[in-house]
Order: C-alpha cells, then structure tokens, then sequence
C-alpha cells in the first residue's frame, strides 16, 4: 500500500489535517482510526462550548467532529476503521484490522494526531485499598455517554481540571449524588463557566487545596478520606474528612500519547510530554508532521483544528516538494512560562506564526514578552493569564524579521 | 469420592494439583475466590531466586534449588514468559562485602551453580545505571524473572486439561474426618469427600488446617508494596538487582519483569487483617528511598501502579511442609514465605512423594499432556499473524492499546479452561489493562467481551471478586 | 441592603469578576466590562442553560443518542427536562438537527439530535 500522506488518528487533530491537506491538493490521503468510528474524544463530549473560534457558534463535541466527517466524506481521503497502528519505521507504517489484517504502507509524508490519554491512579499515588469504583473522568464519560451505564450513585470527584467539572454535572443530571470537587492546587484547573454551570448550579462543593488521601473499601469503594494540603501540597495531618461514597472520578490530567513517536524515534519535548515541532508542525524528522493533543493538551478544540491546518498544510507542501528548509531558532520559556509550542522556528519568508503556551500560575495584568538576544521584539498585553487556558501569539511578519536567533518567552508585569 | 483435595489455588496449590494429574487419580482444587492466583501468588516480586539466600538444610534451600532448577522448562512447556536474567546481590560498605562472601558460600554449599563475587568495575559493566557507590557484588546467573500469575493460571489449566477438577468460588468452611474418609464442607453447603486433603491455603492456611487439627502453627501476614514503572524504565536493570541483607531487613530489589516494565520493591510490614493490600504514601516513600542506594535512574514519574501483597510467613523459621502428626492424610503446604514461587515446583514433588508415603497409591498416567499453548499475538513472526487474522478475523483488532492485546487473545482467554470471568482476571490472563492507561481504554472494551461470551448483561460483569461490581445499572 | 445583593463570578470571559448584584435595583458592581454587566442581569432574573443529554436509541451501533435543547430554557427546568428525556426512546437512523421533542414544557425551544447515527449493520 502507497499514499502520499498517512494520518494516524481520526479525532479532530487527524481530520483537520487531512483536509486541509487535501485542500492543499493532495488527493491520495489515508486516515487510520483505531476506534469503530471517526471523531475520537469529541463523541463521549456530548457537552456544548466547542468550535466558538472555528465556527462562530457554540457546538457540541459530536457535532464538531461531524462537520469535519461531513467534509472529509465528500473526498478522496479514504479511511480506515478499528485499525492500529503498530509501529512506524522511516515512512512506513506498521498496522492491523480484522479485515486487512498485517498492513505495511509506505507514505511520503506521515500525520501524528493520536491524542492524549488520561494520567491514572497509579501515576498519583492515591493510598489505600483498590476497589472497583476508582475511574478515569473520560472513561466514566464513556461508560454514561456512549454505552449508556451509570458507574455509581455516590460521587466524589478528584480533579477541577474540565473535565471533572462537566462530569460532576453529567452525573447530577443522570441522578447521582456528586459529593464534592476536590482539587490539589488552591486554584480550578477549569473554566470559570464551568465551576458555576457545573457547581454552583447544583450546589457541589469545591474543596481548593486538597487531595484524596486514602482509599477504603475492599470489593467496591465505600469511603474516601479527603485531606487539606500545605503549600508543598503535602497532607495536613488532623484535617481529614471521610465521605461515603460508591465511585471515585480522577480528573487529574492528560498526557500526550507518544508510545508511536518514540518509536519512531522522534524528540519528545519533557515539558510537553510531546513531540517537538518547528512552525510548520513538523517533527524532528522531515516529512513527519503532528497536530493535537500528541503535541500539549488543550482545552480549547478549536485551537486543535488550528495546528492540523497548519500540519496539513505543511505536509502537502513536503509532499509536493515545495517544503521550505532553513535554520531554525529555538523558543525557549521563561519567567512565568512552562512551555511554548512551536519549540523550534524557521522564520524565513513566513507571514506569521503562532505560538501557544501556558503560564505557571494565575497571573493578572502581564506583557508576554517575545525577547531576542536582549531586544524586546514583541509584546502583547493580557489582563487574565490562568494556567487552565492556553494562551497564544501571533508573531508578525515584522516580529519575525527581527529575530535573529534565539527567543525567549516570558511574563512581565504590565498594567 | 476423590483421592485428593488441595484447599487453595495460588501457585503451592497449583503446582501439587498439576503433579498429581500425572498419576491415575481423582483430584480437585479448591479456590475460595472467584479466580485462582488471587493471593499472594498474584502480587510479590516475580523473581526466581537462585537460592544462596536460605539457610544450609533447610527445607527452603533444597526446594529453592531444586525448584529454580525446574522452571525453565515447565515455563517453556506451559507457554509462560520466563527469563533467566541473572540477579546480583549489591555491596555498598565493608559490613555487605562481608555478607556477600558468606551467601557466596551458602550458595555454593546449597548447590547454586555458577556464583561469582564481582569487583566494583566488574558490576558496573553488567549494570551501567547502577549507583557510584557499589562496591561489589555476588552474582548469580541461575536467577530469573518469571510472570507468576501466569504461571499458576497455566499449571491450573494444564492440571484440567490432565483429568484433575477446579473449582474457584468454593470455600472450604468445615473440614471432619471419620475412619479414612474426609469430609469437606463448602460454603454453598456442597460437601466433598476424599481420602487426602493438602492444605496450601496461603495466609489462611492456619485457619484450614485448624479446621480438624490441633493448632500447630500460625500464619503472620507481612505486607510488601512495589512500584509498576512504565517499559521507558525497563532498561534501568537488566539482571534482577538486590540489597544486602542486614539487620534492618532484606531492602528492596529493582528489577525488569518478563514484560519489560521495572518493578520495585517490596518494603516489609507484619500486619494483622489477611485481606489488607492497602498501599501507604509512608510505605512507597521508605521503598523510592530504599532503591535510591541501588540506583537513582528511576523516573517515579513514569509509575503506572502501585500494588500491595502479603506473604504467608508462620511463627516457624521453616516452610511447613509435613502431615498433620494426629490427623492422618492431612497434609500442611503453608508458610510459604519467600522463596515460596521459586520453590513450587519442587515442593509439589515433594508433597507428592510425602502423599505416596503416606499410603497414597498413584500410578503414573500414559495419557499426561505437559504442554499447554496460549496464543500471544505480539510475539508471532509476521507470517502467523497473517494468518491467524485469516482464521480469526478477531486476533486483528487489538483492544488493549499499551500492551497490544487482540480481541482474540482476549475470547481465548475467557474460553480456556477455569477461563476468565472478571475483568481482571482476563488483565492476568492476556494484559489488557496491565499498560500505562491502566486499562482506562481498554476497561469498558473487555467488559463488553466478557459480557458477549459469557452471554451476561454489561453490569454483570465485576472487577476482581464478587460484589466488586463496576457498574450500578443503565442511565435510562 | 446587603442581603439582596446577589454574588455571582461573571462567566463572560476568563476574569472571572466577581459580580454583586442588586436583584431589585437591576445594579451591578464588580464588573469591569459592559458584557460582565449584561450577564449579572440576566443571570439574576432569568438564569438560563442549554442542557445536553442522551437518549435511549434502538438500532443503531451505539444503545444512545446525544441530543441538547437548541437554546437555552430556565435553569430551574434542568431537571425536569432530565425527566422527560429519560422518558423518550428513539430509533435509528437518526440525522443531527432531528427533533426529538417540541417546543419542551412550553419553553419554544426543541430537542435536537446531535449526531446522526445509522442502523446497526
């Protein structure tokens, strides 16, 4: 099997690119999704607040991802389904289906765009007993959302990021008990919107700078014990709470999938846990593009579809030869910044360039300065920076012109 | 009316229920819990040790030997991973280098073939990643590394395959004897009756044998608790890396498993409740800083679980392998401390041996299959899988994403003999579950396999053990 | 008084203000931006939410269908809405934007699907 681009993943990162890709005029496309349909997360979110960048209107996950279905349907990309990708190797791709069965495709170009997948009890250390009844926030979505099963009656949740926000209300709403939100860091990981749409409207109590400290139940979970914790978040002996409850949701981050990457042996970024790109969402090795998820968490899928068109763009200029190489400058993160996406950029004859990033706590009234061998080149005020939503710059073609080597990214006090 | 009943399917248990189907008898096993390997046998350090470590004459040192010699082929024949990696005990100051000689010299009086003391350069080349301040160390390349639940699993089915009966979810409540005769008292009333009883009930293996015989023994749970890395840190270590023994306990080992992740562990804690596999932030905090003497290359952050198990140590120094001095035909297998695992295979032809003396006529079977297959997709040369998806469209469609388990793997785990009917017991059967997602992915997918063979409803289908329920019924 | 001002963390934009309304007075402080002002109001006399959910499906590859109301209808109406849906059993093939139910408890706005889902093969 031959193609000129191999997506890996069919989730939102994946169709983007694809068709941007195709838009770009490459017409021999494989898109591979090991799940039974495409879309990827977006079908257990069947929550609303998706596509208010990319589509001017407010969507729910389901139907985001199928305006994009809807699109690639009416091209020549073909798809396959419930197929895994096993290894990659150069350009070739190593998968498998029930009906092609062992599969090697070779590809001019490759599209990471696997996702993500959730950090589990085992990666945060929660003592005590290992009942069933202790589930990842998405699988619980999963469970109640697609197959249509409740995973318990009486809820606590660990973890304010969003989706333990949204999850908290899912199970209201479908006549749980949510006993209460508990999160390690004194502040949400989640929207503001959330915690009151989520929280507040049904009364669901927030514990801020707290953590589950012990597990209790030896078949199925029948109690937890919550702890405040200090400023190293460690537990504060003598402020321990016990609640009754059946289920135990950890919502306590996603990390980015890159077994496939590594194998392929691409650079993976340790701030990240994701693939290193430069400006054209291009891997560490040429003609590997990724988008998503496989790159740093979002929160936001629009910003998602962003990257992938910038990947499928890429890719198909790569593809049709007209990939520009040049020297790239790094982007390095400073005071205030714990990572930024690109890492690397190549700013020769580009109109603009985007870059996303986080900040380390929540900040109010900061310049993110763009700095370059000591000159400032760019700067760009923001009155709120919360550590939950990404932010992003666009570096002018005027910005770029300034840089001359490597940048830095920082925080600086800015009424 | 049996000829003989083994109370108790971990890997004592099972290793003396395979032996006996070899010979022309009628055999059961008894497992109170809904799976077998569901004790300690499904949580210690998988290790084979080489066997320097127990003392000259005892019990423990002539089966460690003789046991550790055996494994390699009964893995090979049962299909269970196996490696004999090596393991190499680590010296720090002069008190281990001293200790060191001496298990060099147990070692050798116990009959362990092939033990070295390296110099500290000698060391550093087998395990780069070893900390600066290893000063030597005793190797010893019969060690291995071995996958213990699936090495009971397999002795188990194997023993089935050969003629012998298993029965899980069956409680021994009530044991009584008249004449030659026992009877067995199930918790679901059934009663059994048979002519020999081997008690190989682990940490319960006191309550058992008190259940007829005058109290001789009693059995101490002791907690170790172990760190599961992801495979990015299974190269940390390629031989199975241990601490001097001292005064403050054995410490802990660092060592790969057979699949590739790093496990560290245990530490060491006599508790009361025999169902506690809690796991403590003071307990994997005193192993993370343990392991530190042996190397500080392990990345906690790559953990995927942490895991508790107990070892069934007695108040005798000794395994207690032995008939019951008053009650005739009653055979104890307990206190089957480390090296217990290394030992099984050995203690079965022990207790073997020690049944026919007792009276038990046995005549070895024509008939007697020592193999027994399991399909691992992965594993197959590319040709295989071909055609293997060919005849089972199943063995296509991997369901487990971190360990690469196809569905067809996981039927046949269900469909085998004494098959899988929990969620975990498919995990340590076939490993969907057992990766860095921890079975978030994978989870729901085995449950609705389960669910489909096993024609139950979705919410029928439990974790690990009765009421361990995972679902409470459908939204709407 | 201060027992009729109502607190509120304004969910308009990442800020976040934290907003004090006076119920009767129709007066917000805290705010900092006209938006922030709009939503103390509105938020104070007539909450609203739009309200995703699933509902049962026959025939389809998957035993539900996500479905949301296709604007927002009172807060206080949340959970009998809940009820309703959990009353509604629908059959595949289904198309997104297919309307589920009518003008819900008299609100004008209609259940929609927000998928389409084909017959199970």
């Amino acid at each position: 099997m031959t193609y000129d681009l191999v997506v890996v993943g069919g989730g939102p990162a994946g169709l983007a690119a694809a068709y941007e890709a195709f838009n770009n005029g490459i017409e021999s496309i494989l898109i591979i999704e090991r799940d039974m349909e495409l879309g990827g997360i977006l079908n257990q979110c069947i929550h609303n607040g998706f596509g208010l960048h990319t589509f001017k209107e407010e969507l729910t996950g389901p139907e985001y991802a199928e305006r994009f279905i809807d699109k690639i349907t009416d091209t020549s990309i073909e798809v396959k389904l419930d197929t895994m990708v096993l290894d990659i190797k150069e350009k070739t791709i190593y998968a498998m289906n029930p009906i092609d069965g062992y599969m090697e495709i070779e590809s001019k170009a490759i599209i990471l765009a696997m996702g993500c997948r959730e950090r589990t009890r085992g990666a945060i250390y929660v003592p005590g007993d290992r009942p069933a009844g202790v589930f990842t926030a998405g699988a619980a979505q999963r469970y109640i959302n697609i197959e249509g099963y409740m995973v318990g009656k009486e809820v606590v949740i660990l973890g304010s990021g969003d989706i333990g926000l949204i999850m908290a209300r899912r199970m209201t709403l479908e006549g749980a008990k949510v006993k209460a939100v508990i999160e390690l860091m004194p502040y949400s990981n989640g929207l503001n919107r959330n915690i009151v749409q989520c929280l507040e409207d049904y009364d669901i109590p927030l514990y801020l700078s707290h953590t589950v400290t012990q597990i209790i139940g030896k078949t199925r979970l029948e109690k937890i014990v919550v702890s405040q914790v200090d400023d190293n978040k460690k537990p504060i002996k003598g402020t321990e709470k016990t609640f009754t409850c059946d289920t135990l949701l950890l919502s306590v981050g996603l990390i980015p999938e890159n077994e496939l990457s590594k194998q392929a042996g691409l650079q993976i970024d340790t701030r990240t846990n994701g693939l290193v790109v430069n400006e054209t969402m291009q891997t560490s090795n040429e003609g590997i593009f990724a988008c998503g998820n496989v790159l740093h968490v979002h929160d936001l899928v629009d910003f998602v579809t962003q990257e992938a068109q910038t990947a499928g763009k890429y890719a198909a200029s790569y593809i049709k030869d007209e990939y520009k190489k040049g020297t790239s400058v790094k982007v390095k993160n400073g005071k205030g910044i714990t990572y930024t996406v690109p890492q690397n950029m190549n700013t020769i004859s580009k109109e603009s360039i985007r870059v996303f990033m986080r900040v380390s706590t929540p900040s109010y009234h900061q310049k993110i300065v763009v700095n370059c061998g000591g000159k400032e080149i760019a700067s760009f005020k923001k009155k709120t920076l919360l550590p939950a939503e990404m932010q992003s710059i666009v570096l002018t073609k005027e910005h770029l012109a300034a840089i001359e080597g490597d940048i830095t990214i920082y925080l600086e006090e800015g009424k | 009316m049996y000829d003989v009943v083994v109370i108790g399917a971990g890997v004592i248990g099972a290793s003396i229920f395979r032996e006996l189907t070899k010979y022309n008898l009628k055999v059961v096993v008894l497992e109170k819990e809904i799976d077998v390997a569901m004790g300690t046998s499904r949580a210690n350090s998988a290790i084979i040790h080489a066997g320097y470590d127990p003392e000259e004459g005892t019990l423990m040192a002539k089966y460690n030997v003789w046991g550790s010699e055996l494994f390699e082929e009964l893995c090979k024949d049962l299909s269970v991973p196996y490696k004999k990696n090596g393991s190499l005990v680590l010296g720090f100051n002069d008190e281990d280098m001293i200790t060191l000689e001496a298990l060099y010299k147990n070692g050798n009086k116990n009959g362990v073939k092939g033990l070295a003391l390296l110099s500290r350069e000698e060391t550093i080349k087998k395990e780069p990643n070893l900390s600066e301040k290893v000063r030597g160390a005793l190797f010893a390349p019969t060690g291995a590394i071995v996958g213990p639940f699936e090495y009971t699993i397999a002795l188990i089915e194997n023993g089935v395959m050969n003629g012998g009966e298993a029965r899980t979810s069956s409680e021994v409540i009530a044991i009584d004897k008249k004449e030659d005769v026992f009877t067995l008292t199930l918790k679901d009333k059934t009663k059994l009756e048979c002519s020999y009883v081997i008690n190989a009930a682990g940490v319960y293996a006191d309550k058992v044998h008190n259940m007829i015989c005058e109290e001789t023994y009693r059995i101490m749970p002791r907690r170790g608790q172990y760190y599961v890395m992801d495979k990015s840190q299974g190269d940390i270590a390629a031989h199975t890396l241990f601490q001097c023994p001292s005064k403050k306990g054995k410490g802990v080992l660092v060592t790969p498993t057979v699949h590739g992740n790093l496990l560290v562990g245990p530490n060491s804690e006599d508790i009361e409740d025999k169902e506690d596999l809690s796991v403590t932030n003071e307990g994997l905090d005193a192993i993370k800083d343990a392991a530190k003497r042996t190397t500080d290359k392990i990345n906690y952050r790559e953990t995927i679980r942490s895991f508790s198990g107990l070892r069934a140590l007695s108040d005798r120094e000794d395994f207690i392998i032995e008939e019951d001095k008053k009650v005739k035909g009653f055979i104890d297998a307990a206190g089957m401390k480390s090296p217990g695992l290394s030992a099984a295979p050995a203690i079965a032809l022990g207790v073997v041996d020690l049944l026919q003396k007792k009276g038990l006529k046995a005549c070895l079977k024509a008939t007697f299959n020592p193999k027994r297959e399991q399909i691992r997709f992965m594993e197959l040369p590319q040709e295989e899988k071909q055609a293997l998806i060919k005849k089972d469209h199943r063995y296509g469609r991997i369901i487990c994403r971190c360990e690469n388990v196809t569905e067809g793997e996981i039927v046949d785990s269900i469909k085998r003999p004494v098959g899988a009917t929990t969620v975990d017991a498919v995990k340590r059967r076939c490993r969907p579950g057992m990766g860095r997602c921890q079975g978030g992915f994978c989870g729901p997918r085995v449950q609705e396999i389960l669910a489909r063979e096993l024609h139950l409803e979705l919410q029928d289908i439990v974790l690990d053990r009765d009421h361990a329920y995972i679902l409470t019924g459908k939204t709407k | 008084m201060t027992a009729e001002l109502k607190k509120l963390t304004c969910i308009v934009c990442p800020m976040g203000c934290e907003l004090q309304v006076d119920e009767k007075k129709k007066i917000v402080t805290g705010h900092t931006c006209k938006r922030g002002e709009i939503y103390g109001i509105e938020e104070v006399t007539h909450p609203t939410r739009v309200i995703t959910t699933t509902v049962k499906l026959a025939k389809s590859i998957y035993p539900m269908l996500p479905v949301k109301t296709n604007g927002a209808i009172p807060k206080d109406l949340n959970f009998k809405c809940m009820a309703i849906l959990n009353q509604v059993e629908w059959r595949a093939p289904v198309k997104l934007g297919d309307i589920i139910v009518k003008d819900l408890l008299g609100t004008g706005i209609d259940v929609v699907a927000t998928r389409t889902m084909g017959l199970k093969k």
